[in-house]
């Protein structure tokens, strides 16, 4: 059963939703907002509404807008539009059309965007999805205002998968952009952790302790149906998926020591690849699957190491107080982020690959996990609030911060979907 | 080996409780040297009733000393024989994977067991405090729990009896981010299956 869930902004307070499953906080804004409106739209009323404050929330969340009210804006096409009138209210940028159930049961949106500014049109766009996937059109009119506003890709349409753990049950969740739309990929009484995207989107990797260690899965979001891909005695952990998805980089200890392989999905073909008498784990692949980061305590304290997605020498990349954990490449493989250890706290940190620059966006606690969104602009992780584990983003610039609460239990282990 | 030498102790003290032969009686004289021979015999009687004595004391304290020694032993053995009935737990510090020189004894006790059990099987389970990635944990704990069944196996114990996991951070004892909650989670633990 999907369960609903409620988006509740601190800026934009829709009464009468309830029943949270993540309860959405945006802390800080980015310096120069893009002043939007989002007109309602027509056709199917409730289609309509339920559409326009998708849009809104998505453009909210970023932080990268400015939503100027628009509730009296009763034009669906341009031809009705008075520029002068937006340009007069201090938009940039104003949103409408109509969302039509077509006989077919589909669910069709007709969307504009004009540039208020050069007094043009800027998107022209029809779209239709099936019946009940209404949300996703939504993302999906957020995506191209994103993508025409901005010049990066959006990121609203994609998904990230997280671990709610709630007493002693574990569970694997998908959900939406927002937090909307959950599924339950895997329910269990015993731990699970470090999911990991397959690169098209339809698999999922992760570690499950149900036959008592951790072993790894790899699991259709499609059918369900999955595959215990490394089961060796000890510990079976970390998967990361190589870009061209023909690879997994897995951790095993069946050796001696925690150490890194590589196989195929399917569990065949497996090759290890570092050979260190150290711990050495999360590996992670370039976006042009050439190298691997990973995490390793060879020189005595945990740092993040580099090498060649065959394996050979490792060059460390994290130097200085304290520990590093958790890499994970940019999109465009320029940068990674990780968590920083220093001081009896962890911060979400980046750092540039050419400048060895590195960058500290949040102001520390217990922040682990971090994942950038497939446009490379957010960053994904988990941290603390209420005295409950919840999922956190910020921009990769540090300016805007968002938290988002479970209804329940501890939010951990999320992971950004890299599809792009 | 242990057990033979006591059993050694055992028979030496058992031959020196054995009641003495009786002696024979000297025939009574009233001659002065008769009675300077009874001096001396009476002198002779009375050191050998000493002696008598204190060797019977030396032989009680012995016998106390041996029945003491076999009933800590006797209760070594019982001590050994309870053990699959209660999981025993080693800590580590922050970071550490090393078992700790306070609870060798306890691990070597339990690869004494295994040894003299070769039908018995434990699990042996890591965990690590929260500090440091989930991941990285779950490696921490493994090498702390492969420390012990390391330990366990230089102890006798044979490498099929013991399986050695982790859990890393995942089921903390003690929930908390103090040290109190840390010192608690950083710990291996065995199990009998």
């Amino acid at each position: 059963m999907l369960l609903r869930m409620l988006l509740s902004v601190v800026m934009l307070l829709q009464a009468g939703m309830a029943a949270a499953v993540l309860d959405i906080e945006i802390i800080g804004a980015g310096e120069n907002q893009i002043p939007i409106s989002i007109a309602p739209f027509g056709g199917d009323p409730a289609l309509a509404r339920e559409i326009n404050e998708v849009v809104r929330g998505d453009l909210m969340r970023c932080g990268l807008f400015r939503l100027i009210d628009a509730s009296d804006e009763q034009a669906n096409t341009p031809a009705a539009v008075s520029y002068p009138r937006w340009r007069e209210r201090g938009a940039d940028a104003l949103g409408l059309g109509k969302i039509n159930r077509l006989p077919t049961g589909r669910v069709e949106a007709q969307f504009f965007l004009l540039d208020i500014v050069k007094q043009r049109q800027a998107i022209a766009e029809v779209s239709t999805v099936n019946a009940g996937q209404a949300r996703a059109l939504g993302h999906h009119i957020a995506d191209l205002i994103y993508e025409n506003l901005t010049g990066s890709k959006g990121i609203f349409g994609s998904r990230f998968a997280y671990i709610n753990r709630l007493g002693s049950n574990f569970r694997l969740l998908v959900a939406d952009s927002d937090g909307y739309n959950e599924q339950v990929v895997l329910a269990r009484s015993s731990p699970m952790m470090s999911p990991a995207w397959s690169p098209d989107g339809s698999h999922l990797a992760y570690v499950s302790f149900e036959n008592g260690h951790a072993a790894v899965y790899v699991q259709s979001l499609l059918t369900q149906q999955r595959v215990l891909v490394a089961n060796f005695p000890g510990s079976n952990s970390a998967p990361a998926w190589s870009p061209d998805g023909r690879q997994l980089a897995v951790v095993l200890t069946r050796d001696h020591g925690s150490q890194i392989y590589t196989m195929r999905p399917d569990g065949s073909g497996i090759q290890r690849i570092s050979f260190s008498d150290a711990i050495d784990t999360e590996p992670n692949f370039s976006p042009d699957g050439q190298s691997l980061i990973f995490t390793s305590d060879r020189g005595g304290s945990a740092q993040i190491y580099q090498m060649s997605a065959q394996g050979g020498t490792a060059t460390r990349l994290t130097f200085g107080e304290g520990a590093n954990f958790s890499p994970r490449y940019s999109p465009d493989g320029k940068s990674f982020v990780f968590t920083h250890r220093v001081n009896g706290k962890f911060y979400i940190t980046t750092q540039d690959f050419q400048t060895g620059q590195m960058t500290i966006l949040t102001e520390g606690g217990w922040e682990k996990k971090p994942s950038f969104a497939p446009n490379g602009k957010l960053i994904l992780f988990a941290s603390e609030g209420r005295g409950r584990g919840i999922l956190a983003t910020v921009s990769s610039d540090g300016r805007v911060k968002q938290q988002m609460f479970t209804q329940s239990g501890d939010a951990r282990e999320p992971v950004w979907e890299t599809r792009r | 080996m242990k057990k033979i030498v006591i059993s050694g102790l055992l028979l030496s003290l058992l031959a020196a409780c054995a009641p003495n032969p009786p002696k024979p009686v000297p025939p009574v004289d009233t001659s002065a040297a008769d009675a300077a021979a009874k001096k001396a015999a009476e002198e002779e009687a009375a050191r050998k009733a000493a002696q008598k004595a204190a060797d019977e004391a030396a032989a009680k304290k012995a016998a106390d000393e041996a029945a003491a020694a076999a009933k800590k032993a006797a209760d070594e053995a019982a001590a050994r024989n309870m053990l699959p009935k209660e999981a025993t737990s080693v800590y580590y510090p922050f970071d550490v994977d090393a078992i700790q020189d306070a609870d060798k004894p306890a691990v070597q006790a339990h690869a004494k067991y295994l040894a003299d059990h070769a039908n018995v099987k434990m699990h042996v389970e890591g965990n690590a405090d929260e500090r440091g990635s989930n991941e990285y944990n779950l490696s921490l704990g493994q090498r702390r729990a492969d420390g012990v069944k390391k330990m366990l196996e230089l102890g006798g114990a044979k490498s099929d009896q013991v399986d050695a996991a982790s859990l890393g951070e995942e089921k903390p004892k003690a929930v908390g981010h103090n040290e109190e909650a840390w010192s608690q989670n950083r710990r291996s633990d065995m199990i009998y299956k």
